[in-house]
C-alpha cells in the first residue's frame, strides 16, 4: 500500500514539473537570440551552481553513510587469526579511496561551475602536456604495486594451508536448502564419498562409503561448532547446485562445486561468548532488539505473536544463487573452548550408528 | 564497398520516391534508420527492465507484503499480492540480462556505432547496409523471445544473469531453468549473431570507409571506442556462445560438459566428469570484456560531448587512444576476477589480481584527462555535458572500489553482497547508462532534426543524478556489513534486521528515480513530433555529422563527401575567429596541425 501511494504521490509531482516546464518555455520563447534546446548563460549559471551544490551533497552522504552506517560493516572486530590482515588492507584501501575520491570529485564539480560558460568568453586551447600525463600515470602505478603487494601476500598467507600444525578437518555439504557439516572423528580423517552412495532409505544422506573404514567414525551434524585457537580446514562439498560456504566474521567464503572438492582454512579465536561481550556486538544486538521490538508492536496489533528477543551466533550463509529459497539457508556456527567443544561432539552420533539397516 | 555506397547517393533522387513504409521504416538499409530502429527497441528493453528493478527493490523494503503493483504485474506469481520468491529471483534475473544486454550493448553501441561511424568517418552508409539490417533484425527477434520467456508457465530463466549450472541446467533445481531457461539461451544464441555481425560491419567500415583525409589519428574518440569495442566483441562473445552450446547439449541432450556428481530430488543424475567452474571461465571470458563493451562507447561519446561543450581539445587525444587500447587488451585476461573463491587454484587468483588492478592505470588517466578538459574552458551546461559530468562522477566512485574487489584479498569478504552490486551498477551501469543519455540528448537533432527539451533535460538529469548515488552509496555499507545479493527477504534472521530501514531508503531513492524517468521518455517520443526544429549544428562541434544536412538522406551527402584536413578537436584554436573549426575546413595558410 505504501509504495502504491509513493507512486500516485510521484506521479503528481511529475505533472507539476511538467507544468513549470512549459511555464518555463514559454517565458524563454520571446528570447529570439536563443536557439531552442541549447543552454543560454543563465543555464550555464544556474547548473554551475547546481554543481557545487551536488558536490555538496555527494560530500554529505558520504558523511552520513559513514557516521550512520560506518559502523554496520564489518571492518574491525573479526573472530578469526587472518581477520585482522583482511581488516587492515580494507582500511588503507578505504583511505586511498576515501582521499582520492574527495579530491577528483571536488575538481570535476568545481570546474564545471567555475569554467561555466559565459558569450564571449574563449577557452584555453590546452591540447596535451606530457608532464601532466606522466605525472598521473605514474602516480597511481605506485599506489598500486604497493596494494598489489600487501594484497597478494595476505592473500598468499590466507589461502595456503599449512597441513602441518593439524588442523581439525571438517567437511561443509552443501544441498538445496541447508548445510550439513562433517567431522572426521577421532582420526581427523574424512571417510570417501561420492553422492552416488546416498541411500536415503539407510539414512546414509551425504553418501559416504560404507566400507572405508575412515568413515565409520565420521560425525555428521547440522549445527558447526568449533573449538576456539585451533586450525581448521574445510573441505567443501556440494550435492546438487553451486553454493558458497560465506562465514562473514570469519573473513572466509568458498563456493561448494557440485563434482570436486574445494577448501579453505582459517583459525578462529574469539568464541562466541565472547564476541557477544564485546562492546561493538552488545551495541549492535541492542540495536537490533530494539528494532525487533517495534516491529513486534505492529506483529501485536494484527494479532500476531511478537518477534524473538535476538542473541547473536555467528551464521554460515548461502553466497552464491541457488534456487527458491536461497535466501534461507543459513547454519549456526559455535565456536567454544575445547572442553565445551569435547563435550559436545562425544554427545554426537558417529557415522556407524547412525545408519539404519 | 565504397563504389557501391557512392553509386546509392548519385542515384538518390531517383531512389527517394521510390522508397515504400516497408523499406524505409521497417526492413531499412539506411544506417541511420538502423540506429533509430536500436535506440526505440533498446528504450522499451529498458523501461521493461526498469520496472523489474523497481519491483524488486519495492520487495527487498517491504518484504513479503502484499502490494497492488504486483498483483496487477506478476498476475499468478504474486498471489494476494506477495511477490513470490522465485518470480523475484527471475525478475532479479532478467533485469540484469536485458539491462546488460540488450539496453547498453545492442542499445547503446548498436544505436550510436550506427549513427555516427559513417557520419564522422566520412561515409554514405555502412560497408554492408544489408547486413546491417540483418543485425537488427536478429537483435528484434531476439528481443521479442526474450519478452515471450517472461510468460511461459514455469516462469522465467532465474538463476542470475550469469546462469551458471548445475542451477540453470537442472529443472528440477528450479523452475526457470526449464522452458524459461531454454529460451533465455537461445534469444542469447541470436543476439550474439546480432552482436556479430554489427561489430564486423563497425571494424570493417572504420577501417576501409573513412574518407579522404581522415587519417586514424584524425578520428573523433567516439570512433575509436565504437572500433575498440567491436573488436573486442568480436573476440569475446563467441566464447559466451560457445558457452551457451554446450549448456543447451548438457541441458537438452545428456553431455556432461559443465555437470558432475549431482544427487537432486531423491535420485542420483547420469552427470560424470563436468565441472561448473569451466562454465564459469567460458561466461566471464565474455562477461568481462563485456562492462567494457558497455563502458567504452559511452567514454567515446563523453569525451566527444566534453570536448564539444568545453569548447576545447580534448586533453591528451593521444593518451586517451591509449588508454581505450590498454584497457581493451587487459579487458581479455582479467575474467578471473570474479571466481577468485570458485575453488580456481589461488596461484591463478594471484595472477588475476595483478591484471585487474592494472586496469586502474588507463581508468585514471582518462579519469584526469576527463578533468582537465573542463580545466579553463568555456563550459556549455547543455542537459548533454550534465550528463558527461555525472558520467565521469559515477565513473570514478564506482571504479575506485574496484581495487577493493579486484583484491582478492579482499574480495573473500565482499564476494557477491551488496557491495559488488553498488561497485557495478555505478561504475558501468548508472555511468554507461549516463553516457548514453548524454549521447542521445547530443545527437538526437541529428536522429530526429528537432531539439529535446533542454528544460525538461535539466530536471531529468538532476533528479536521476542525485537519486543513482541514493540507491548506491548507501549499498556499499550494507554490502560491508555481510548482506548477501539475492535474497529474496533479509528479514528471515534477526542478523540483518538493522539494515532494513536503509533498504527502505534506497528503494525510496530507486522508485523516484525510476518514476523519473517517465519525464525522459515524455520528452524523447514527444519531442519526435513537436520539439523545435534543429539548426544544422546545433552544438557548434568540429565532428562531419553536423556538416550534413537536417533532412535525412541516403548517402548522407548531397554531392561530393566532404574531405577532412584537421583533427576532431580544433575548439577555441588560436588565429581563428571562431571558437570551433570543423574538420573538413582547409588548414590556413601558415597554420600547423597541432602535434597532439
Amino acid at each position: 500500500m505504501t509504495a502504491l501511494l509513493t507512486i500516485i504521490v510521484l506521479v503528481f509531482i511529475l505533472v507539476a514539473i511538467w507544468q513549470m516546464v512549459k511555464i518555463f518555455d514559454l517565458a524563454q520563447a520571446k528570447n529570439e537570440n536563443v536557439i531552442a534546446g541549447v543552454a543560454t548563460d543563465k543555464d550555464n549559471t544556474l547548473n554551475g551552481y547546481l554543481m557545487m551544490g551536488f558536490l555538496a551533497f555527494i560530500y554529505i552522504i558520504t558523511i552520513v553513510s559513514f557516521v550512520k552506517w560506518g559502523d554496520l560493516p564489518l571492518m574491525s572486530n573479526s573472530a578469526s587469526e587472518h581477520g585482522p590482515t583482511i581488516d587492515n588492507l580494507m582500511v588503507i584501501s578505504m583511505a586511498i579511496i576515501f582521499f582520492v575520491q574527495t579530491i577528483t570529485q571536488f575538481l570535476l564539480h568545481y570546474f564545471a561551475y567555475k569554467y561555466r560558460g559565459e558569450k564571449g568568453k574563449k577557452a584555453l586551447f590546452f591540447a596535451d602536456n606530457n608532464k601532466l600525463e606522466a605525472i598521473w600515470t605514474i602516480i597511481p602505478v605506485i599506489v598500486l604495486a604497493g596494494l598489489i603487494i600487501y594484497g597478494l601476500s595476505t592473500w598468499i598467507n590466507i589461502m595456503g594451508v599449512d597441513e602441518s600444525d593439524d588442523p581439525l578437518i571438517v567437511e561443509l555439504y552443501a544441498q538445496q536448502f541447508n548445510w550439513k557439516a562433517r567431522y572426521g572423528g577421532a582420526d581427523n580423517t574424512l571417510g570417501k564419498a561420492n553422492v552416488r552412495l546416498i541411500d536415503i532409505d539407510r539414512a546414509n544422506i551425504l553418501g559416504l562409503d560404507e566400507s572405508d573404514p575412515n568413515a565409520q567414525d565420521d560425525i555428521i551434524t547440522t549445527e558447526l561448532h568449533l573449538p576456539v585457537g585451533r586450525p581448521v580446514l574445510f573441505k567443501m562439498r556440494s550435492q546438487d547446485v553451486l553454493h558458497s560456504a560465506y562465514m562473514p566474521h570469519f573473513r572466509a567464503q568458498m563456493n561448494c562445486v557440485p563434482g570436486m572438492i574445494t577448501q579453505f582454512g582459517f583459525t578462529p579465536t574469539v568464541t562466541t561468548a565472547e564476541m557477544r561481550e564485546t562492546p561493538q556486538m552488545v551495541e549492535k544486538v541492542q540495536n537490533i532488539n530494539n528494532i525487533r521490538v517495534e516491529n513486534s508492536k505492529k506483529l501485536v496489533a494484527k494479532g500476531e505473536d511478537p518477534l524473538e528477543r535476538y542473541e547473536f551466533d555467528y551464521l554460515l550463509l548461502c553466497n552464491k544463487i541457488c534456487g527458491k529459497s536461497h535466501y534461507n539457508m543459513q547454519m549456526k556456527i559455535v565456536v567454544e573452548t575445547q572442553e565445551e567443544y569435547d563435550a559436545w561432539i562425544a554427545e554426537q552420533k558417529e557415522f556407524k550408528n547412525s545408519l539404519v539397516n | 564497398m565504397s563504389a557501391h555506397a557512392d553509386n546509392h547517393a548519385h542515384d538518390d533522387h531517383g531512389h527517394h520516391h521510390k522508397e515504400t513504409f516497408v523499406t524505409k521504416y521497417i526492413f531499412s538499409q539506411d544506417h541511420k534508420m538502423i540506429a533509430k530502429q536500436y535506440l526505440i527497441t533498446g528504450t522499451i528493453m529498458g523501461v521493461i527492465g526498469v520496472l523489474m528493478s523497481m519491483m524488486f527493490r519495492m520487495q527487498i523494503a517491504w518484504p513479503e507484503e502484499p502490494n497492488v503493483l504486483f498483483e496487477a504485474l506478476l498476475g499468478k506469481w504474486a498471489p494476494d499480492g506477495v511477490m513470490d520468491a522465485d518470480i523475484y529471483l527471475a525478475l532479479v534475473t532478467i533485469h540484469g540480462t536485458i539491462m546488460v544486454f540488450f539496453v547498453l550493448t545492442a542499445g547503446l553501441s548498436g544505436t550510436f556505432s550506427n549513427l555516427l561511424i559513417p557520419l564522422q568517418i566520412g561515409a554514405r552508409d555502412m560497408a554492408s547496409g544489408f547486413l546491417n539490417m540483418v543485425s537488427y533484425w536478429l537483435f528484434f527477434v531476439s528481443s521479442v523471445i526474450m519478452v515471450i520467456s517472461l510468460f511461459v508457465e514455469a516462469g522465467p530463466a532465474a538463476a542470475g544473469w550469469t546462469i551458471y549450472p548445475p542451477l540453470s541446467a537442472l529443472p528440477m533445481a528450479q523452475g526457470g531453468s526449464g522452458m524459461g531457461m531454454t529460451l533465455w539461451l537461445v534469444s542469447m544464441a541470436i543476439f550474439i549473431a546480432s552482436s556479430l555481425l554489427g561489430s564486423l560491419n563497425y571494424i570493417v567500415t572504420v577501417i576501409n570507409l573513412r574518407t579522404k583525409g581522415m587519417s586514424m589519428t584524425r578520428l573523433p574518440l567516439t570512433i575509436w571506442a565504437f572500433f575498440v569495442t567491436a573488436i573486442i566483441g568480436v573476440v569475446s562473445f563467441p566464447v559466451l556462445l560457445s558457452a551457451a552450446l554446450l549448456l543447451i547439449m548438457d541441458r537438452s541432450f545428456g553431455t556432461s560438459f559443465f555437470l558432475s556428481d549431482i544427487f537432486i530430488q531423491g535420485e542420483v543424475l547420469h552427470y560424470q566428469g563436468g565441472s561448473p567452474v569451466l562454465f564459469e571461465h567460458l561466461f566471464w571470458f565474455l562477461g568481462h570484456p563485456e562492462v567494457y563493451i558497455v563502458i567504452l562507447p559511452a567514454m567515446g561519446l563523453v569525451s566527444e560531448i566534453m570536448a564539444s561543450n568545453s569548447r576545447k581539445p580534448i586533453f591528451g587525444y593521444r593518451a586517451m587512444i591509449a588508454s581505450i587500447l590498454a584497457i581493451a587488451f587487459l579487458s581479455t585476461i582479467v575474467w578471473g576476477h570474479h571466481m577468485f573463491i570458485s575453488g580456481m587454484n589461488p596461484f591463478l587468483g594471484s595472477v588475476f589480481t595483478f591484471t585487474t588492478l592494472l586496469i586502474a592505470i588507463p581508468s585514471a588517466v582518462k579519469a584526469f584527462n576527463w578533468i582537465t578538459t573542463l580545466w579553463k574552458g568555456n563550459l556549455q551546461l547543455n542537459p548533454a555535458m550534465l550528463f558527461s559530468i555525472g558520467f565521469v562522477s559515477t565513473f570514478i566512485t564506482g571504479g575506485l572500489t574496484g581495487i577493493i574487489l579486484g583484491d582478492s584479498a579482499l574480495d573473500i569478504n565482499v564476494h557477491d553482497t551488496y557491495f559488488v552490486v553498488a561497485h557495478f551498477h555505478l561504475v558501468m551501469g548508472i555511468s554507461a547508462l549516463y553516457g548514453m543519455f548524454a549521447g542521445i540528448y547530443h545527437w538526437y537533432p541529428r536522429m530526429f532534426g528537432r531539439m529535446l527539451n533542454k528544460n525538461l533535460g535539466y530536471i531529468h538529469f538532476w533528479v536521476t543524478a542525485v537519486c543513482a548515488y541514493g540507491v548506491f552509496f548507501p549499498m556499499h555499507f550494507i554490502g560491508m556489513a555481510g548482506l548477501p545479493r539475492r535474497y529474496y527477504t533479509n528479514s528471515n534472521f534477526p542478523l540483518f534486521d538493522d539494515l532494513a530501514n536503509v533498504n527502505v531508503i534506497i528503494t525510496i531513492f530507486a522508485l523516484v528515480g525510476g518514476v523519473v524517468q517517465i519525464v525522459y521518455l515524455y520528452n524523447f517520443f514527444g519531442s519526435i513530433f513537436y520539439g523545435k526544429k534543429s539548426v544544422q549544428n546545433p552544438w557548434k562541434s568540429t565532428t562531419l555529422e553536423w556538416t550534413a544536412p537536417v533532412e535525412h538522406m541516403h548517402g548522407n551527402w548531397p554531392g561530393e563527401i566532404p574531405h577532412v584536413h584537421r583533427w576532431a578537436y580544433d575548439y577555441s584554436k588560436p588565429g581563428h575567429d571562431v571558437d570551433f573549426v570543423p574538420q573538413n575546413i582547409p588548414l590556413k595558410d601558415g597554420e600547423e596541425e597541432l602535434q597532439h
